[in-house]
């Protein structure tokens, strides 16, 4: 249990994230509004990228956790967003 | 007596079961990403119809809930047994006001008759058949993943009462969190897809 003394992460450091979470939600609601086309999804979806890795890193630890977990969830990612890719490819281009 | 533990592998177990939740949603947001550029006109019209603001306020109550779990660990880890548990009650209580905001909503759309399998929806035609039946089902998905995740806590809570989750005995409280998070994780896709992207 080579973790067992690791640091307890203070109460404040979730507080910001969390009002950095909320402000970033509420900057996509704002942005969305704006009609930007595709550019828009591409907003969205950027922000919410952004606010995944407070959430991966953060709360869910995985900055503070042995390296193997943030390579698996990379890899699981990766996965899911290769699928995407080839997918659309098919459908683009068909 | 000596105790046999390991929570680096509790903790691995639960990611692991967590990459199996992520390739699930994964492949639903496949089906949404070919049947949006299929139908792209009219999950944009379907998409106008959910509420932003009842959606955006669900998205920070979920935030806040995260948050709370995962300040309910610090607490445990320093001792304090009844701030942990009242960071777990807020948590779920969050969950369940989430679920509310969820019934409410789907009982406005079910009330103007779209639901799947109505023949008012059909008769709009494909691509909102598709949008709606896509909606409900990775929202409700996603409700029955918040109604399991509430009643994980609730049996963690239950274990912190007992003592049986104290400051050095608290990888469990942390899995908890760690499935609740992923829960949130997958609202913060759900939320611009299905209610921004219009």
């Amino acid at each position: 249990m080579e973790h067992e003394k690791d640091h307890i992460i203070p109460y404040r450091t979730f507080l910001y994230v969390l009002a950095g979470l909320i402000v970033l939600t509420l900057i996509s609601v704002t942005v969305t509004k704006i009609h930007l086309g595709t550019l828009t999804v591409f907003i969205a979806l950027l922000i919410a990228a952004v606010k995944s890795t407070f959430v991966l890193r953060i709360f869910m630890h995985l900055k503070f956790e042995n390296r193997m977990f943030t390579i698996m969830v990379i890899a699981v990612i990766l996965l899911i967003g290769v699928v995407i890719f080839i997918t659309l490819l098919d459908y683009l281009y068909r | 007596m000596e105790e046999h533990r390991d929570d680096l592998a509790s903790k691995t177990g639960m990611w692991l079961f967590l990459f199996t939740e992520m390739l699930l949603f994964g492949g639903l947001f496949v089906v949404y990403s070919v049947y949006r550029y299929i139908n792209a006109d009219a999950f944009h019209l379907a998409a106008q119809e959910l509420s932003v603001p009842v959606g955006t306020i669900n998205t920070i109550i979920l935030l806040i809930s995260s948050a709370t779990i995962a300040m309910s660990v610090t607490a445990i880890r320093k001792n304090n047994k009844k701030l942990s548990l009242l960071l777990l009650g807020f948590t779920i209580l969050l969950g369940l006001v989430f679920l509310g905001n969820k019934y409410f909503e789907w009982g406005h759309h079910i009330k103007e008759n779209i639901y799947p399998g109505s023949p008012v929806l059909a008769s709009r035609g494909q691509g909102d058949v598709l949008f709606y039946g896509l909606y409900y089902f990775m929202t409700g998905l996603h409700a029955l993943h918040i109604i399991i995740g509430l009643v994980f806590i609730g049996f963690i809570a239950r274990l912190i009462i007992k003592d049986r989750i104290v400051s050095d005995n608290y990888v469990l409280l942390e899995n908890s969190g760690l499935y609740w998070h992923l829960v949130d994780l997958i609202w913060i896709f759900l939320f611009p897809l299905f209610y921004l992207i219009t």
